[in-house]
């Protein structure tokens, strides 16, 4: 086991006017599964787009010995020639392709006059399938598949190429409880297989329970390699939380105490309240939320957990305003009383914020600046007869800047410019601009680093402790128990439970989570 | 015309020491940062030298200038209306069809009817608002692309202005209505061989800027806002006032002051202002830059898109207005291909194919580029093609050019 497949030496790179990375070292062995490690911004997808090929060589100072060749890629296809393929969080297929049409895109079967062999193709293609444990015909666009059986097309599309080294940049962020351990398990078998695997990823437990051996990098500079010694004793947990904390303390360079920030909490009176709300597909013939009914009072922290497709973000995005569904039905209630939330503004207009689970693409105008954002949800506050006062603009999001340390030199710059966590900031300081009773939190602390994470939490303590009311709805489970007060289970559109936080576990949560699918099947 | 976007350099000093270390007096740091921005205003200074030396000075003549106002401030007026479209992430195929027919249907009853001059205007201007509003219907509330209702638009209001004109030119227009487009204010303080009035309102157009300017620094120092430093802003306002007085003085010794420009000088301030500072101009930069973003902070999305679109026929009615008086009669095939003059401005203007980016100011400076190098080549007795390959060509780099710059501000 101590045949290197890679190794990169001294990798730098310099950006106009930053050092992306500086002196990087990596050694990783055959047939290994190796974490790589580092808050937002520490570069690790920058040293997989060296080693990809995006950088091509001379872009960067360093070495990179392959499979005990000195390698210099000029593209992409240069990396994949010699079985070196990356998988990107943002999954690069083709919607209305076909699955087997998506596998040989760009290296199409030919048959007999270089016209392509479809019956080869979806041949192959469910060989690779069976491969990956994917049950579907060849034949399906993949518009019609899951995320996460998207990504397990991604990795046959890999596989067909005989990859050699597989990189996985956050495979696991957009995917489910169940999903995410079918695809570690596949990992897993790769890895028994020979094929040597390279995995970016925020979660520690997963990192803990299946890498080998993990880089950790901060800075644009490795840290530490950590051999994860007790990774076949996944019972072994005191070990595993102590290599955990020295990965955090490795990616933030310092220790943090306790990772969710205490509260105290107060619960006042109701703010809002949700009754038999249910909400239509907007194309298929069915519910997505299913007679749904939740409250949440003056501060107090309430989570809503649930599998993907158990409808949290259409249920929240619903009671915004209508913004998801049709035939919606249901009744919305903001301090006892009734109100009408048919449109955003409505919704904002009652008091309601809704911060979505995917801000690049609904949360942020990343061609805009800072400033732009901030007050994008209430510029009625700035304006007077439809005038903005740009001055006074300003004036507040240098205030939001300062309040919620959204790190940048100036609140002029353009918002697509910054990490993931500061995005974050500024879509809270969005909502919080807009001054909302009650603030529903969509995967508040979806991509982001550990320090940024432990910042939003500390901002949502002190919205409670201001009075507001937050709903967050969040895929881990640890999140949700560490932060709330109470939590509603949904599953299939019902809500399946209400756990004050003190008497659940994950393990109660996830029976909750899963019971209607389980009645149902 | 004359409002360019002040460079951000900080304060050396004074109020707003505490404030932001953003700024930066390094004139070559200035000039990189707003490389996007300063670039058209160079590429503007060098084509207007450039003809002034190809043409031996034609160009710059008093007679000239005052030609190429009259000539070109209709594309000037769709410009405006365009590169709000085109921020919004729309387009509007149409306004050359549009312009056709408000100018037809102001022709039928002004000469055909002889109604006064005033009735063709507001009739003009109404049907601009209709067919704006049909835009913006098809394409706010029943959600279908800009690209294909005005291009089915261009088609439509094109077979309309054949209906209504009967396939004839009508002419010529009242005395009062031609003035309109070829009218000048002028003699109306005297004078020795030149118009006082027109040096006049240049002057006043210069005060306005520079107290303005000082206005809105002063308002930023007071908000320790970074800004630029005092001989920086004297400078611009001593540079924007020597080219306008400049302009004037050409003017002045020609013909006097053209109605035109003050309708196009009220227009650029009014829609610069609406763009940067109004609500809706933001909620049009919000659309465009992230439609579904824009619609989960409130904005009010379709009302937005309707709006825009019927400020786009409005506009359109105007620039008929100004092209049948210009032409002094309405013909059927007026306006042909003004949409693609009126698009080319906002893209050479620095707005962005994919919408969220574009200044009024800009897309105005993008038709003059293209109004100057046109009437340059004119002098120069080029010939129709090879002014067409060359203005071609001009489109396809700026947009190339902005590209560039982006992607190497995005690499970053």
């Amino acid at each position: 086991m101590t045949d290197v497949l890679l190794e990169m030496r001294g990798i730098t790179k310099t950006f106009p006017g930053v050092k992306a990375l500086e002196d990087v070292t990596i050694t990783v062995r055959r047939g290994e599964i190796h974490a790589i490690c580092g808050e937002n911004g520490a570069g690790k997808s920058t040293l997989m787009k060296v080693l990809s090929g995006v950088y091509p060589h001379g872009s960067y100072t360093g070495e990179i010995v392959f499979d005990g060749q000195p390698v210099r890629f000029g593209g992409i296809r240069d990396s994949e020639a010699q079985g070196v393929v990356i998988i990107h969080q943002e999954l690069a297929l083709v919607p209305y392709l076909s699955i087997a049409e998506n596998i040989f895109l760009g290296n199409e079967k030919r048959g007999r006059g270089g016209l392509i062999d479809w019956n080869l193709a979806n041949a192959e293609a469910a060989k690779l399938l069976a491969e990956v444990g994917l049950d579907e015909n060849p034949v399906a666009p993949v518009i019609t598949l899951g995320v996460g059986k998207q990504q397990l097309v991604e990795i046959a599309k890999a596989l067909s190429k005989e990859v050699k080294l597989l990189i996985l940049d956050e495979p696991t962020a957009a995917l489910n409880d169940v999903d995410s351990a079918h695809l570690l398990d596949l990992l897993r078998r790769l890895r028994d297989r020979g094929i040597t695997c390279i995995m970016i990823s925020h979660k520690l437990n997963e990192i803990t329970a299946i890498a080998d051996s993990t880089t950790v990098i901060r800075d644009g500079r490795t840290v530490e390699t950590i051999e994860m010694k007790s990774k076949d004793a996944a019972l072994d947990t005191p070990s595993q939380n102590a290599t955990q904390a020295r990965i955090i303390r490795g990616m933030v360079g310092r220790d943090i105490d306790s990772f969710y920030p205490d509260r105290e909490s107060t619960p006042g009176e109701e703010v809002l309240r949700i009754e038999d709300w249910t909400v239509w597909h907007p194309t298929q013939d069915r519910k997505v939320v299913d007679g749904a009914a939740l409250n949440v009072r003056a501060g107090e922290v309430v989570g809503i957990a649930g599998l993907m497709g158990a409808g949290r973000t259409e249920l929240a995005m619903s009671v915004f305003g209508r913004s998801y569904g049709r035939d919606i039905s249901g009744r919305i209630f903001m301090r006892g009383k009734e109100v009408r939330a048919r449109t955003v503004a409505e919704a904002i207009g009652n008091g309601i914020a809704y911060a979505t689970e995917d801000r690049k693409r609904y949360g942020l105008n990343l061609i805009a600046d800072v400033c732009r954002n901030i007050s994008a949800a209430a510029l009625g506050k700035l304006s007077r007869g439809g005038w903005v006062n740009g001055n006074e603009e300003v004036k507040v999001a240098e205030q939001s800047r300062r309040d919620m340390n959204i790190k940048t030199s100036t609140v002029m710059a353009t918002v697509g410019t910054l990490s993931g966590g500061n995005q974050q900031k500024v879509v809270l300081s969005k909502w919080l601009f807009a001054d909302p009773d009650v603030l529903i939190l969509d995967e508040p602390t979806r991509g982001i680093d550990v320090g940024a994470k432990f910042e939003i939490y500390t901002i949502i303590n002190k919205l409670v402790a201001q009075g507001k009311a937050v709903i967050v709805i969040s895929s881990e489970l640890p999140e949700l128990l560490g932060m709330c007060d109470r939590v509603y289970t949904l599953s299939a559109g019902r809500i399946t439970g209400e756990l004050p936080v003190r008497e659940a576990t994950q393990e109660s949560l996830m029976a909750l989570m899963t019971k209607e699918k389980e009645l149902a099947g | 015309m004359t409002a360019t976007k002040p460079p951000e350099t900080q304060e050396s000093g004074g109020a707003s020491a505490a404030a932001l270390h953003t700024g930066t007096s390094d004139p070559r740091t200035l000039l990189m940062r707003n490389l996007r921005q300063s670039g058209i205003y160079v590429a503007f200074v060098v084509i207007v030298g450039l003809f002034a030396i190809l043409t031996d000075g034609v160009s710059l003549s008093p007679g000239n200038i005052t030609n190429i106002v009259l000539q070109y401030s209709y594309i000037l007026v769709l410009a405006i209306g365009m590169v709000i479209l085109i921020i919004g992430g729309h387009i509007d195929l149409s306004v050359g069809s549009v312009v056709a027919l408000t100018g037809a249907v102001s022709a039928v009853l002004v000469i055909q009817q002889g109604l006064p001059w005033w009735v063709g205007v507001v009739a003009a201007l109404a049907v601009g608002l209709a067919v704006g509003a049909w835009h913006g219907f098809w394409v706010a509330y029943i959600g279908m692309p800009a690209f294909i209702v005005t291009l089915a638009g261009m088609l439509l209001f094109r077979g309309l202005t054949l209906q209504v004109l009967d396939n004839i030119s009508l002419s010529p227009f009242p005395a009062e209505y031609q003035k309109v487009a070829n009218g000048f204010l002028n003699g109306l303080i005297g004078g020795q061989g030149y118009d006082a009035f027109t040096l006049l309102i240049g002057g006043i157009a210069v005060a306005g800027f520079a107290i303005s300017g000082y206005r809105t620094r002063t308002a930023r120092i007071n908000y320790q806002q970074s800004v630029e430093s005092f001989p920086l802003f004297v400078l611009r306002v001593l540079l924007v006032g020597a080219v306008v007085m400049y302009f004037a003085w050409q003017l002045a010794h020609a013909r006097g002051l053209p109605i035109v420009l003050i309708i196009l000088a009220v227009l650029v301030l009014i829609y610069g202002m609406v763009t940067r500072r109004t609500v809706f101009g933001r909620q049009v930069y919000a659309i465009g830059g992230n439609l579904s973003a824009a619609q989960l902070s409130g904005v009010k999305v379709k009302q937005v898109n309707f709006w825009m679109f019927v400020n786009m026929g409005f506009l359109a009615g105007l620039a008929g207005v100004i092209y049948s008086s210009r032409s002094n009669g309405a013909q059927p095939a007026a306006g042909n291909m003004f949409e693609l003059d009126a698009i080319a401005a906002a893209f050479i203007g620095g707005a962005a194919v994919a919408g969220g980016v574009g200044t009024v100011v800009g897309a105005m400076v993008g038709g003059l580029i293209m109004a100057v190098m046109s009437n340059g080549m004119q002098l120069m007795g080029i010939d129709q093609s090879v002014q067409s390959v060359i203005k071609g060509l001009v489109l396809l780099f700026a947009v190339a050019f902005d590209i560039y710059n982006k992607r190497r501000v995005g690499n970053r």
